[in-house]
């Protein structure tokens, strides 16, 4: 690389991690209305059924994790459409940068944004349905794997689904039975934990998919933004 | 003789191809379905345990496995059309798509049948079942996404990319789905295993199994013939075609 040219790889990932998230800190009602959904999405379980502790505790996994999945998508449709709308994204593609390394950027902006607010935050769902501590334990390693993976694989939909109408159903129709592997080991985790088991090999496996799946989806997303821009 | 195949890459010879095949494939498909159906439901002897009503099988499974095959064949054509940027490809791709969803779809309405009288529920979620049912969604998916994109160009090369990405998931999905159910330790039925000891049974299930290959491909290259219609309708070609002068 040229000695001048100061802007390297990793400060250009930085630049685009930073930017994303002043945009968002400065219209922090978005960040906060996924965060309202998520938690009002699990709320709705216990009241659409008889409150029994022991059913509360068996499902809790499941209605977090799938909590999880509607809140990420509800957010997919930011992260790529105000780019698009005021030519930031075609910017981005004329860039030297290559344009997956400039995507992954936005995928680590948007789970920083949607994904890590959930993780904190399902703790306090979890003692709501009467998780123990083992299993609240296990629920955020889980999530701290597998959202990383939601905003990901969301990337590849929204790129798909750049500027189309009814974008926003779309992109859920394409991407939620991509994430049911994510769900299944994510719940399964938990599941394992409040069966007295172990909840490694559910953990290992959302590792291995966590890096497969950043290895592999900004460069799709990149693609699928080429084909949705030409 | 040497045949340059690449002389049927072009929509505009293989339409004509296209309309040779597939009158053959229907015919044979029919007789094939015919012969499988009369050695299926007549011949076969009664399953010593589930009774007649195992005779699904014979539907399930070839629609089960075709359903499967009929995505990777999409899949196949989705990257051939994304890599090489041939037109004929995608519309391949795009025709192939409808019929995998029918396929999946009888499929899983056939196991419900068979789940009642074997099982007495009409669905339970066997690892099996909950991943045909994913694969119909990811079918659906592909359709939505070219739909609901007006550009074809466009739409061809988005669902392809989807396709692939789908394909790659497909045996994540399969694998998880399989833990997923040893996990819980569900109730474990033996279906779908259907002892096939008898010479009959394994004719009537290969009879029916091409007989639907066949009528895939028929419909698929009818599919494609529209479609190719339908995009070249401007072409010097389809003008001189004698069904559109006609």
């Amino acid at each position: 690389m040229n000695p001048q040219d100061k802007m390297s790889l990793s400060d250009s990932l930085m630049l685009v991690i930073r930017r994303d998230w002043l945009l968002a800190m400065r219209r922090r009602a978005d960040v906060l209305t996924t965060l309202v959904f998520f938690v009002m999405v699990v709320s709705l379980f216990p009241l659409s059924m008889e409150p029994d502790p022991n059913v509360l505790r068996k499902i809790a996994p499941g209605v977090v994790w799938v909590a999880a999945l509607l809140a990420s998508m509800l957010s997919l449709g930011r992260l790529f459409s105000a780019d698009h709308a005021d030519g930031t994204l075609e910017q981005m593609m004329l860039a030297p940068q290559p344009l997956a390394l400039l995507v992954f950027g936005k995928i680590v902006a948007h789970w920083m944004l949607s994904g890590l607010p959930l993780v904190l935050l399902a703790p306090v769902l979890g003692l709501q349905f009467g998780v123990p501590t083992e299993g609240l334990w296990v629920l955020v390693a889980g999530l701290l794997l597998g959202t990383p993976m939601l905003s990901a694989i969301g990337a590849i939909g929204a790129a798909l689904t750049l500027g189309l109408r009814g974008g926003g159903v779309l992109v859920s129709l394409l991407v939620l039975p991509l994430c049911i592997p994510v769900l299944i080991f994510g719940a399964g985790a938990v599941d394992a934990v409040l069966a007295a088991k172990s909840a490694a090999p559910n953990l290992a496996l959302l590792g291995a998919a966590l890096v497969v799946s950043l290895a592999a989806a900004p460069w799709v997303a990149a693609q699928a933004l080429r084909i949705s821009m030409e | 003789m040497a045949i340059n195949w690449f002389k049927y890459s072009a929509p505009s010879t293989f339409y004509g191809l296209a309309g040779k095949i597939a009158p053959w494939c229907a015919g044979i498909s029919a007789v094939l379905f015919a012969a499988g159906l009369y050695i299926g439901l007549v011949v076969a002897p009664t399953d010593a345990t589930q009774g007649e009503s195992y005779r699904i099988f014979f539907i399930h499974v070839p629609t089960a496995i075709l359903s499967m095959f009929l995505y990777l064949v999409m899949a196949g054509y989705a990257a051939i059309g994304l890599i090489f940027n041939t037109r004929l490809s995608a519309m391949m791709a795009t025709a192939l798509a409808p019929t995998g969803a029918l396929f999946t779809f009888i499929a899983l309405w056939t196991g419900a049948l068979w789940g009642k009288p074997t099982w007495g529920t009409w669905w339970v979620w066997d690892a099996r079942l909950t991943s045909e049912l994913i694969l119909l969604f990811l079918y659906i998916g592909f359709m939505a996404l070219h739909s609901s994109i007006d550009d074809p160009r466009r739409a061809d090369r988005a669902a392809a990319l989807l396709a692939i990405v789908g394909s790659v998931n497909v045996p994540i999905i399969y694998y998880s789905v399989r833990w997923w159910n040893s996990l819980h330790q569900g109730p474990t039925f033996e279906v779908g295993r259907v002892a096939v000891y008898d010479d009959t049974m394994r004719q009537a299930f290969l009879l029916m199994l091409f007989a639907c290959w066949l009528y895939a491909a028929a419909v698929v290259l009818w599919r494609v013939r529209s479609i190719i219609l339908e995009r070249e309708r401007s072409t010097q070609w389809v003008a001189e075609l004698k069904e559109i002068r006609a």
